[in-house]
């Protein structure tokens, strides 16, 4: 484990993109972790000065009651990266769960599996977020997670069959077989550790698309539990205060806006640079 | 024996597709049956009020309105649902108290009228610049498109609307920030009314259209660096065929033939981003009013909504299927 881990600082420094990435990400998450206490919520209201511009006092300026917006995004971005990461494990879980069992029984298993993947793949995910989101009134991270993570499996379940697939004919499962060794070893010592590194990339893209989706649903007024989403943030600028109609305001629009743009940046160069050191195969002539 | 095959696979994609819708409304239907609180109550004391008529008489009134009355056994109205779907019935809007279908008839088009053109012109753009970067790998054009497709990847394409919206509609004031055309004009074949229609839509289309041509590009490049290196190619070249020919007749054609299956998945995920998208510019289409029904707890029209776009999904698929094979004669031998 320890000389995994080292390997994998080395390869990250040698590769410029995702050291670049894993930074961004790290910061998001000490912004998450110890950000709120750093950075204390001031949440009184204090008309006289909103829609300040950015100055030393609030380097993101102030929003539509005079509050800190900088203080907003980093309290926030707890929330946020929350869904983001509880829904990756669940969908990772449920993913690697269907893929593998369709993919390793085949037949019946498989085509009644692999039936749903299409039905999850064909059916637009945003209308079923909000048809089951409002039905059944989410109001925590952990419920958003789950509603986000039901209709998101499809990609990384299908790829995992396909692995499965591919892998089963091959000689040491073949071996393993022979040997007399039971299926759940089969499945949990011989195939999974051959998933692990896409698995991982796939975790990073489902962390970016939680976000994008979280923020979007609750941007479009779906559960609103929590005041410093950006989401929330973002569907008080264009719905409720008017803040996009106002051009002193823009500060208070784009500040979520950049956070999770940079976020996204920050995985798809982690995400990039982790695909070209874990397969050679996609790393640049040196 | 060749024809008796293809008419298989026909049969099996058709029965998928029918087997995808039925899943999709049951599901719903399931879902619908959860929400909380007798939203039919609410209905018949506001009737009730409005008309003066006892709560008991209004309630009854609702439930022969709406063919729904909790009393009567699930399976018998979850057959009644499916019966009223195959005929082409969506639903019932709670708060508008009319058809879904009503609703759906006009926003449809919008919808599809937009996305259609946007679809075709990131198609068209992306593809083009793909094959560009392909061929010429050391350009600059390369890592600019590379770059551009690594932003706006980063950049969910509600936010990218919500910056036009800001710079184009609100700030600059070129092109309107509601509607899909100008009241004040009388809808049809004239030329006012069509400017109208197209000033209205450009931002929404552009929107999609921004969002999506990085994907295409480099799905466009991947593809046909996959083709430079096949042997016809070199061949075409040995024949001492113009450059430009091979490009467009003998690479471009080929490497464009994976990214057709592509158009499909494309609508379908555009179709799924049309309710933040069309939300922001009040653009009045199935996304619109799917905003629109979730602001007022309007279950009926979200679960009509959702149906129709599973079919309009399921169609585009089935019409990509179709017409892919005539498109790669490759694909028909070997199936």
């Amino acid at each position: 484990m320890r000389t995994f881990l080292g390997d994998f600082l080395s390869a990250l420094r040698g590769n410029r993109r995702a050291a670049i990435g894993s930074l961004i990400l790290v910061g998001y998450l000490l912004m998450a972790l110890i950000g709120p206490e750093l950075i204390p919520m001031d949440s009184t209201m204090r008309y006289a000065e909103r829609f300040r511009p950015p100055s030393l006092a609030h380097p993101l300026g102030t929003d539509y009651a005079g509050r800190d917006v900088l203080a907003q995004i980093v309290h926030g971005s707890r929330d946020v990266l929350a869904i983001a990461i509880l829904t990756a494990l669940f969908t990772t879980s449920m993913a690697v769960g269907i893929g593998a069992l369709a993919g390793y029984s085949g037949g019946m298993v498989d085509g009644f599996l692999m039936l749903l993947t299409n039905i999850q793949l064909t059916v637009p995910a945003v209308p079923v977020y909000l048809l089951i989101g409002s039905v059944f009134q989410i109001r925590d991270p952990v419920g958003f997670a789950v509603l986000i993570s039901l209709w998101m499996w499809g990609p990384l379940a299908r790829a995992v069959r396909s692995q499965i697939l591919s892998l089963k004919e091959r000689e040491f499962i073949e071996a393993a077989r022979v040997l007399g060794l039971g299926t759940t070893h089969i499945l949990a010592r011989e195939l999974f550790p051959n998933l692990t590194p896409f698995v991982v990339i796939h975790f990073i893209r489902m962390m970016r698309d939680a976000i994008t989706a979280s923020v979007g649903l609750i941007f479009l007024g779906l559960a609103p539990f929590s005041p410093t989403n950006w989401g929330t943030m973002l569907n008080l600028a264009v719905f409720q205060t008017g803040a996009i109609y106002i051009p002193n305001a823009l500060h208070y629009v784009i500040a979520p806006m950049a956070a999770i743009v940079l976020f996204q940046l920050g995985a798809i160069f982690f995400a990039h640079g982790l695909d070209e050191i874990l397969n050679p195969r996609l790393r640049a002539p040196a | 024996m060749e024809r008796g095959r293809t008419q298989m696979r026909w049969v099996r994609r058709v029965l998928l597709a029918a087997l995808t819708i039925w899943l999709v409304a049951s599901i719903t239907f399931v879902v619908v049956e959860q929400a909380p609180g007798d939203i039919f109550y609410l209905m018949a004391q506001e009737i009730a009020q409005a008309r003066g008529v006892s709560i008991e008489v209004a309630y009854a009134q609702v439930r022969s309105m709406v063919g729904y009355d909790p009393t009567r056994p699930l399976l018998d109205r979850y057959l009644e649902w499916l019966r009223e779907l195959l005929r082409g019935n969506l639903g019932f809007s709670y708060f508008y108290r009319i058809s879904v279908n009503q609703i759906l008839f006009q926003a449809l088009p919008w919808t599809v009228f937009v996305l259609s053109i946007a679809l075709l012109l990131s198609f068209g753009i992306g593809v083009l610049l793909g094959l560009v970067i392909a061929v010429r790998r050391r350009s600059w054009l390369d890592p600019m498109v590379t770059s551009y497709a690594s932003l706006t990847d980063a950049t969910p394409d509600y936010l990218t609307a919500l910056l036009l919206l800001i710079l184009f509609a609100l700030n600059l004031k070129w092109f309107p920030s509601k509607g899909a055309y100008d009241s004040n004009l009388s809808p049809g074949l004239n030329l006012p009314f069509i400017l109208s229609v197209l000033h209205h839509a450009t931002l929404p289309i552009l929107a999609y259209t921004l969002e999506n041509i990085g994907a295409w590009a480099l799905a466009m490049k991947g593809s046909a660096i996959s083709v430079l290196g096949e042997d016809f190619i070199a061949f075409a070249r040995a024949q001492g065929l113009r450059e430009r020919r091979i490009l467009t007749h003998y690479v471009g054609r080929n490497a464009i033939l994976p990214m057709v299956t592509g158009l499909a998945l494309a609508f379908g995920g555009m179709f799924g981003g049309s309710v933040l998208i069309e939300t922001v510019f009040h653009y009045p289409g199935i996304g619109w009013f799917f905003k629109f029904a979730l602001d007022h707890r309007d279950y009926g029209m979200m679960r009509g909504l959702l149906i129709l776009t599973t079919v309009a999904i399921v169609l585009a698929n089935l019409i990509a299927d179709l017409v892919y094979p005539l498109l790669d004669p490759r694909i028909r031998m070997e199936d």
